[in-house]
């Protein structure tokens, strides 16, 4: 038998409700991720601060007082503590959640059907991860002072800081977004390793990056985001210190977040609907 | 076909395709059907059939591969985020937010529909209220058992007030009190003129509430009508099921051969013994149905009694010598054991009364020395229809 009750030529279409203002349901969606961010703000403290503050312990205080490390090697390394808080902070915490969601109980499902482009859906999973990545480096930065003793202080600096961080962390939270919705969950963990690492260890948050000597490494780290966020923070709080000019970080990290958002905005929408 | 309900489809799906990555067959495979504003439409069909993907396509969780449908007058392939607008649904999953508690997914839910939030707590308290939830509210999600989280589910479905609900299997695994309070408010959702497309395999219970069912299979729809078509139309009027253990020497093949060759019997089926007491088909099936247990002298009164109202003087003879009877209560202390040793069952599809096949079909039972032990007389339910037009084999 066949479908011998297929509709008839149907009657004028019924009038479909208008969808609500996307406006307001962005921010009626991005309204329960920052409720659930602010119930999590001390995970999100442990969750980054714990290495990069054990990181400045050990090269400040234990090694420089033995005289290993120059004194002056902390003020250095704050600022890319800073940097490398707000990139890993965004990274990780869009990822991890999404894992989740997108996982076994599919729990994401009620904001996907939300009369709202998907798209949107994603940016918001974005601007919460940009948000928990900023609130971190602002958090590291005086909990750093506090480890090492001092800090870096230039108040003209900190716009363009916070610019830089803002791209930083934007930049990890589409980073974060396209792993999670593209590898197998199986592989998650193994995958955070094998790019966290390198993100973290060519990203110049130890070191000046005009002053590498090899050219090969230059080259590497010049191909790593995390970088143009060291150099910009660094540069923005000790311009005394070589670094790479504002303007190249600023372009440099304005183009990767506009290529990684395109890119994890479209593997979102591709897990969302397949 | 639309129904009589008035008023243009606020589901219409037009050759529905769907292929899977990396699959080789189509799990949805030109479906076609319209739904009118406060109908219940259900879809039915096997595991694996297509019925979930379906819903997915039109709910826009999924890209179909072809064709198109529309929900509440929008193409949901073109302009899923207005399609959203129209629909809710409940998956066969469950998909709540474990980040909240009850009462924040209902809240959460409605604001992403755009509703205010003064409103959606009203909304939310009114729903958790309405489906026996708000003692446990404000609890976490994971205390919840799976019938409260299907309440849940159906509860937040309605806070956003939908022109067109998508249920998937929503009585799955729930108890009776569950299941009642869920298709009472089913009902009330289509006085409201609410359409409810929903997918269940527990087919009799929603042939009550259904206005009408497309039985699917492999992804294509096989048949749509309204329940009570569908159960004349394709399995005969009436069915007559027969427990009986045949003398040792006897075929069984031969048996239900002699059964099919009677007068009004158009076709004649060997069933399994039902695993539980021979009584399960009361609550599985047969609606409306008569069953003659044969048990005890009642039961062989009973027998009798039917027999009388067809005229089956012989049979009542039968019965009242106590042949049957003794047969019965020899077995179990009055319940007939479970796969009884020997016994057969078989169906027989009926194109008259059922009961003036009885004397006919006693006779020849009677004629090859076999013992009858069970009559179930009744309507075909959905489920025949079902398994009729999809086949015995598990999927
Ligand atoms: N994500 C997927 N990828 C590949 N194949 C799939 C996927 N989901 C479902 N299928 C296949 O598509 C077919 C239809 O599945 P679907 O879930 O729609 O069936 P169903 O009718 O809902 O079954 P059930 O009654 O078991 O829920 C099945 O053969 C299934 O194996
Ligand atoms: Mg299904």
């Amino acid at each position: 038998m066949t479908a011998l009750d297929t509709p008839t030529p149907l009657r004028p279409a019924v009038r479909p409700r208008p969808r609500p203002g996307a406006g307001r349901v962005f921010a009626a969606v991005l309204r329960r991720d920052l409720m659930v961010t602010g119930r999590e703000l001390w995970v999100i403290l442990v969750q980054v601060g714990l290495t990069p503050l054990f990181m400045l312990f050990v090269f400040d205080t234990i090694l420089g007082g033995q005289g290993i490390v120059g004194r002056d090697f902390a003020g250095l390394f704050l600022p890319g503590i800073i940097a490398l808080a707000a990139l890993t902070t965004a990274l990780q915490s869009v990822a991890l959640p999404l894992v989740k969601e997108f996982g076994f109980t599919m729990e994401i499902e009620d904001r996907l059907m939300a009369p709202l482009p998907t798209g949107l859906v994603a940016i918001g999973k974005l601007v919460i991860a940009t948000v928990r990545g900023l609130l971190a480096a602002v958090l590291i930065y005086p909990l750093g002072a506090l480890v090492v003793g001092s800090a870096p202080w230039r108040p003209a600096g900190l716009p363009l800081a916070f610019l830089v961080a803002l791209l930083g962390a934007w930049i990890g939270g589409a980073i974060g977004m396209a792993l999670a919705t593209t590898l197998p969950v199986q592989r998650i963990n193994v995958t955070f390793s094998v790019i966290l690492t390198p993100i973290i260890w060519t990203g110049c948050i130890h070191y000046p990056w005009p002053r590498l000597t090899m050219p090969w490494y230059q080259v590497v780290t010049a191909l790593n985001p995390m970088t143009y966020v060291s150099e910009g923070v660094r540069g923005a709080l000790l311009p005394g210190v070589p670094h790479i000019p504002a303007w190249v970080c600023l372009s440099v990290l304005t183009g990767a977040a506009v290529a990684l958002t395109w890119l994890s905005v479209r593997c979102f929408s591709r897990r969302a609907v397949q | 076909m639309l129904p009589s309900r008035a008023g243009p489809a606020v589901v219409e799906v037009h050759d529905l395709v769907k292929r899977y990555p990396r699959s080789d067959a189509n799990a949805v495979d030109g479906l076609s059907f319209a739904v009118a504003p406060g109908e219940i439409f259900g879809l039915f069909g096997p595991n694996g059939a297509g019925k979930s993907t379906t819903v997915g396509i039109l709910t826009t969780r999924l890209r179909a591969t072809g064709g198109r449908a529309l929900v509440g007058g929008v193409d949901v392939g073109r302009d899923p985020a207005t399609a959203r607008a129209q629909l809710a649904v409940v998956p066969q999953h469950n998909n709540l937010d474990r980040a909240l508690t009850p009462r924040q997914n209902l809240v959460h839910h409605a604001t992403y529909h755009g509703v205010s939030r003064r409103e959606a707590q009203a909304r939310a308290a009114e729903l958790l209220d309405r489906f026996g939830l708000a003692e446990r509210a404000d609890r976490r999600i994971e205390a919840h058992s799976g019938g409260m989280a299907q309440r849940l589910m159906i509860a937040r479905a309605l806070t956003h007030e939908p022109l067109v609900l998508f249920l998937d299997e929503p009585t799955n695994a729930l108890d009776p009190q569950t299941r009642l309070l869920i298709w009472g408010q089913i009902r009330r959702l289509r006085e409201r003129g609410v359409a409810i497309v929903l997918t269940t395999h527990a087919m009799n219970e929603a042939a009550r509430v259904v206005d009408r069912v497309g039985i699917v299979d492999h992804g294509r729809l096989l048949t749509c009508d309204t329940p009570e078509n569908l159960v004349r139309g394709l399995a005969g009027d009436a069915i007559l099921d027969l427990t009986v253990t045949p003398a040792p020497t006897d075929d069984p093949d031969a048996l239900r051969a002699a059964l099919g060759e009677l007068d009004g019997v158009r076709k004649a089926e060997r069933l399994a013994l039902p695993a539980g007491p021979a009584d399960r088909r009361a609550g599985a099936g047969l609606p409306g149905g008569v069953r003659a247990g044969l048990a005890g002298a009642g039961g062989g009164a009973a027998l009798a009694a039917l027999a009388a109202r067809a005229g089956g003087g012989g049979l009542a003879a039968l019965a009242g010598a106590g042949r049957l009877g003794r047969n019965g209560a020899g077995t179990n202390g009055g319940s007939p054991v479970a796969g009884g040793r020997g016994r057969l069952r078989f169906r027989l599809h009926l194109a008259t009364d059922p009961a003036a096949l009885l004397g006919p079909a006693v006779t020849v039972l009677a004629g090859r020395s076999a013992a009858v032990n069970a009559v179930d007389v009744g309507e075909p339910s959905l489920e025949d229809v079902f398994i009729e037009l999809t086949g015995r084999e598990p999927r």
